[in-house]
């Protein structure tokens, strides 16, 4: 599995999500420059990690979700490539329109970090396949703007398809209420494509990849991808 | 198109916070009258905050060598040797007025100042921490300043990219006119290829870096040297803006061109931007500088020369350049959008000279700006000994668990939750502890070597008596440092007084410094870099005096690192360290009977370091389970903290008064054993002639101290949890 990781100025969660990916592949991801037109040949996942691109001075995601090297990502994505993005990455593909609606400054308006209770919605896409379907994953968030908003046409069809990947619950799975930490709609904190082929995520796997810092509950989502092989 | 410069006239001079012995000094040294851009640059270099006048006589006496000790003081931060060809560089820094005026800005900046001054030294920033202090909770300002403040912090932190792994936050009424905001910045660099400021080598390019200079924080470093009046809000345009995604790129491009070996000198500009950063790196290589100021980038239109010189724009560098590697360093500039320009060059002249628009602005002796800098012996007088307040003499105003649940719901040692989830402590993936232990522990890289990290200083203690609380603020710091099992190191400090114009304060000032002075020669625990915030007075009123101390210690192992949380139930609890019951100036007798009053308690720092070398011997072989150091409300918050920590109660067996349970004798930790390993610790403990007594057992879902009526963990996290937040978004 060839892993590409994004680099835009101003993001700084790249070396987390390279550790993570390098240790579930055995390999080390290609980082590519935002400025370039072309992902490395043979490609098979492209992360887009988190961080403040052009440091969040416009919409969050805005202005990395046009620049040229989504161009390349978007083919990749048609050609039914995996393609994942994480907090400011969750931002830059739902500007890009690789995912729909928006991620809104938090319910409470100030940055939140903490440890944080997912449940795994489904277990059988190329990124949960390691997990179990209900596992509730403790993994940390680490943002702003986090708070998932989207029309109601929109909500409908990502809960009728099935798209919603993970909600933000408590230590026993109970869902919404307090544990939702930003105030995104249906507790979202991570949607799929229509093909499921794209992830976008506010909370941070790539953080819980080592039992001495904090656990390794993000670990199932980095060893699913590195199953990934894709078909062309 | 030049405008008219204005007349040097004595309102000028003293505008430029120069005294007027000062401006004779200035005639004397240049034997004329100077132009306006030179007696900006003189006000810059010899204003407090830039030439330590009040301050340097002092600080020379302060122990700054070990033999793991690669820069002490006077570069831009400290630098030791951690082994493995790895140096730790780290310094602490305040921004406490412009935070006052501008809460999120001034912080933020403070924080963007600190990053800088560790990676122009050519580290990796890994983590952050802070000191801070507002005023009383109920005064008007408080609310909006801690809101403003942390936002701030956690603002330029989080995007910069590094997590803020603790720090301490205190309130106090005498900090009403006058927060202070200490901000402290560590990072990891090759030990062979540290950077420093000193040019070498005659007619070598000047090249500056990063972001444009504007009109921003003129006289910021003139504005820090003053007391505030009532009308410090005026002052905000002194203020900088800080842009923290402009600061990572220029740390991403610094990085690069340090590897590329294009660097021969660095200096970020920080307080006098321009002019403090160009005469510090001609003077330290005994060369001249000339700047050409039309090169300056300049991100507005019509700058006089005055204005470059004194502007506090954030996110700039000045480097002396390896001619031969020119394109390539500014093809990694030009990559990542920052500027870069040669403003100047090296020259044999040993003058400091500034060119704009044709004309030569300033003229200088370089080595003298520094040099001949005005240095005072400031009178000073001794803070009168405060009585030393009996236990008797104190009469408990109500039971002791009501005391204990207060307490720890008091504004100083109430959880911090609220404010440190507002910083990223998690990025980059080493949090090996995070905030709300005694120390943290950042794993480096891969492991399995950590750093140990906290800030401490106890104000009370050194209002009442300067000498012992200076010392006690350097042991505690080490003392959290040894309770995870690290090897304390080295520390930054801090240094944040009133007017040191009146003796009092200036008293304090070197009371304080002859304390950390005792501490950390006796603690082998050497000053490596520091800051000296004086004037911190608000009409006329002194802050506390608050020598803040930020350690470091390395740890070899971080997965041996120890933690204050019960590990479980059926336990031995052991109190190691001598215990009078110390009541003078503690929590309780503050925040329980309303007194600050009495003598602080005394440090004895034999004691400090044979009770700590046990404790980090215990750690190290894995005899412990759980480690905390008592400080701020003694052994009943401590235990406690370690019960919130582990959802586990505790049940003591010895019982004493609030002398005992609430006294804040120094030199003591609580740990928990084993039944098996207590026997064992305590045998060690007589050999070693180390105090340690069995006080109890944990289990249980409550903590009972002996002869009061059981409290819940659950009351307890409540009250501990529920204060600051509750606090926050009440509306006045």
């Amino acid at each position: 599995m060839n892993a590409a990781v994004l680099l835009f100025p101003g993001l700084n969660r790249e070396t987390d999500a390279m550790r993570a990916l390098q240790q579930a592949t055995g390999k080390k991801p290609n980082l590519v420059w935002h400025a370039d037109h072309d992902l490395p040949a043979g490609t098979d996942l492209v992360l887009v990690p988190g961080g403040f691109s052009y440091g969040d001075y416009l919409r969050c995601g805005a202005i990395a979700g046009r620049a040229n090297i989504m161009d390349a990502v978007r083919k990749h994505a048609e050609r039914g490539g995996l393609v994942i993005g994480i907090c400011n990455g969750f931002q830059i593909l739902c500007e890009s329109g690789l995912l729909p609606g928006v991620l809104m400054r938090n319910r409470d308006l100030r940055f939140i970090c903490k440890m944080q209770n997912l449940k795994v919605e489904r277990a059988d896409t190329s990124f949960t396949q390691s997990y179990q379907q209900g596992q509730i994953i403790k993994v940390c968030i680490a943002h702003g703007e986090g708070n998932y908003v989207c029309d109601d046409e929109t909500l409908k069809r990502l809960e009728g398809e099935g798209r919603v990947a993970f909600r933000y619950c408590d230590d026993k799975g109970v869902v919404g209420g307090l544990a939702n930490p930003n105030g995104s709609r249906n507790d979202i904190a991570g949607i799929y494509s229509d093909k499921l082929n794209v992830l976008g995520m506010m909370p941070h796997p790539e953080n819980l990849i080592d039992p001495l810092i904090g656990g390794i509950d993000g670990r199932g989502l980095f060893d699913s991808m590195a199953q990934f092989k894709s078909a062309a | 198109m030049a405008r008219t410069e204005p007349q040097i006239t004595p309102d000028l001079v003293a505008e430029h916070g120069l005294k007027p012995d000062e401006y004779q000094r200035i005639l004397k040294l240049i034997g004329r009258e100077p132009t306006f851009t030179e007696l900006g640059i003189f006000s810059a270099m010899w204003n407090e905050h830039c030439s330590y006048k009040s301050s340097r006589l002092h600080l020379r006496k302060l122990p700054t060598k070990a033999p793991w000790v690669i820069q002490g003081p006077g570069e831009n931060a400290g630098v030791i040797d951690i082994g493995d060809g790895l140096a730790c560089v780290f310094k602490m820094e305040s921004h406490n007025h412009p935070s006052f005026i501008e809460p999120y800005q001034g912080a933020g900046t403070g924080v963007g100042g600190i990053l800088r001054d560790v990676f122009t030294m050519g580290a990796r920033p890994i983590a952050c921490l802070n000191l801070l202090r507002f005023g009383a909770p109920d005064h008007p300002k408080t609310r909006h300043l801690v809101s403003g403040v942390v936002a701030g912090i956690g603002g330029y932190g989080n995007s910069f990219g590094v997590p803020t792994v603790g720090g301490s936050v205190n309130f106090h009424t005498r900090y009403d006119g006058n927060i202070l905001v200490n901000a402290m910045a560590v990072g990891i660099a090759k030990a062979d290829s540290i950077f420093y400021a000193k040019a070498t080598g005659v007619g070598r390019p000047i090249v500056y870096l990063g972001s444009k200079t504007g009109r921003d924080g003129i006289h910021g470093a003139t504005m820090a040297s003053a007391s505030f009046e009532a009308n410090a809000e005026e002052k905000r345009p002194t203020v900088q803006v800080g842009d923290p995604f402009s600061e990572k790129l220029l740390l991403e491009a610094c990085l690069e061109i340090m590897a590329k070996g294009c660097v021969i000198a660095i200096q970020d500009m920080g307080a006098a931007g321009l002019t403090s950063s160009a005469v510090e790196m001609g003077a330290k290589g005994n060369l001249g500088i000339e700047l050409d100021l039309d090169s300056v980038p300049c991100r507005e239109e019509g700058m006089s020369a005055y204005e470059m010189m004194l502007s506090e724009s954030q996110e700039r560098m000045l480097m002396v350049l390896d001619p031969a590697k020119e394109a390539e360093a500014e093809a990694v500039f030009r990559k990542w959008g920052l500027d870069f320009a040669i403003v100047g060059k090296t020259t044999d002249t040993l003058r400091f000279v500034v060119k704009h628009q044709g004309e030569i602005k300033a003229d200088l002796p370089i080595m003298e700006l520094g040099d001949e800098a005005p240095l005072y012996d400031r009178p000073h007088v001794k803070t009168p000994a405060k009585p030393v307040i009996a236990t008797g003499d104190v009469k408990p105003p109500m039971n002791h668990a009501a005391a204990l649940v207060q307490l720890i719901g008091s504004p100083d040692l109430c959880s911090k939750r609220w404010v440190w989830e507002q910083y990223d402590h998690l990025i980059l993936g080493n949090t090996v502890q995070q905030p709300g232990g005694d120390a943290a522990v950042v794993r480096i890289g891969d492991g399995p070597v950590g750093l140990a990290m906290c800030t401490d200083v106890t104000q009370r203690y050194c209002e009442a008596d300067p000498v012992q609380g200076g010392r006690q603020a350097v042991a505690e710091a080490w003392r959290n440092i040894t309770a995870v099992g690290a090897l304390p190191l080295a520390l930054t400090d801090n240094l944040n007084f009133g007017n040191p114009e009146k003796p009092e304060y200036m008293g304090q000032f070197v009371g304080c410094l002859e304390g950390i002075g005792d501490a950390a020669r006796a603690l082998d625990f050497p000053i490596v870099s520091g800051n000296v915030s004086l004037y911190n007075e608000t009409q006329g009123r002194g802050i506390l005096p608050t020598p803040s101390i930020g350690g470091v210690g390395k740890i070899d192992d971080v997965s041996k690192a120890a933690s204050l949380s019960f590990k479980a139930a059926g336990e031995e609890i052991l109190l190691i360290g001598e215990t009078q019951g110390w009541l003078g100036q503690s929590m309780y007798l503050w925040q329980i009977c309303g007194r600050e009053e009495g003598a602080p308690p005394p440090v004895d720092l034999t004691a400090e370091r044979r009770n700590g070398d046990f404790v980090r011997g215990l750690i190290h072989a894995g005899h412990v389970t759980a480690v905390h150091d008592l400080s701020d409300g003694g052994l009943a918050v401590a235990l406690a903290e370690m019960a919130m920590a582990g959802k586990i109660g505790a049940t003591l067996s010895v019982s004493g008064d609030h002398g005992f349970l609430f006294g804040e004798d120094q030199a003591r930790y609580v740990v928990t054993a084993t039944s098996a390993k207590a026997g064992e610790i305590e045998s060690a403990a007589r050999a070693a002639g180390v105090p340690v007594t069995r006080i109890g057992k944990t289990g249980g879902d409550t903590l009972n101290l002996a002869g009061e009526a059981p409290i819940s963990i659950a009351e307890l996290v409540h009250a501990h949890e529920d204060w600051l937040p509750v606090y926050m978004s009440s509306s006045k």
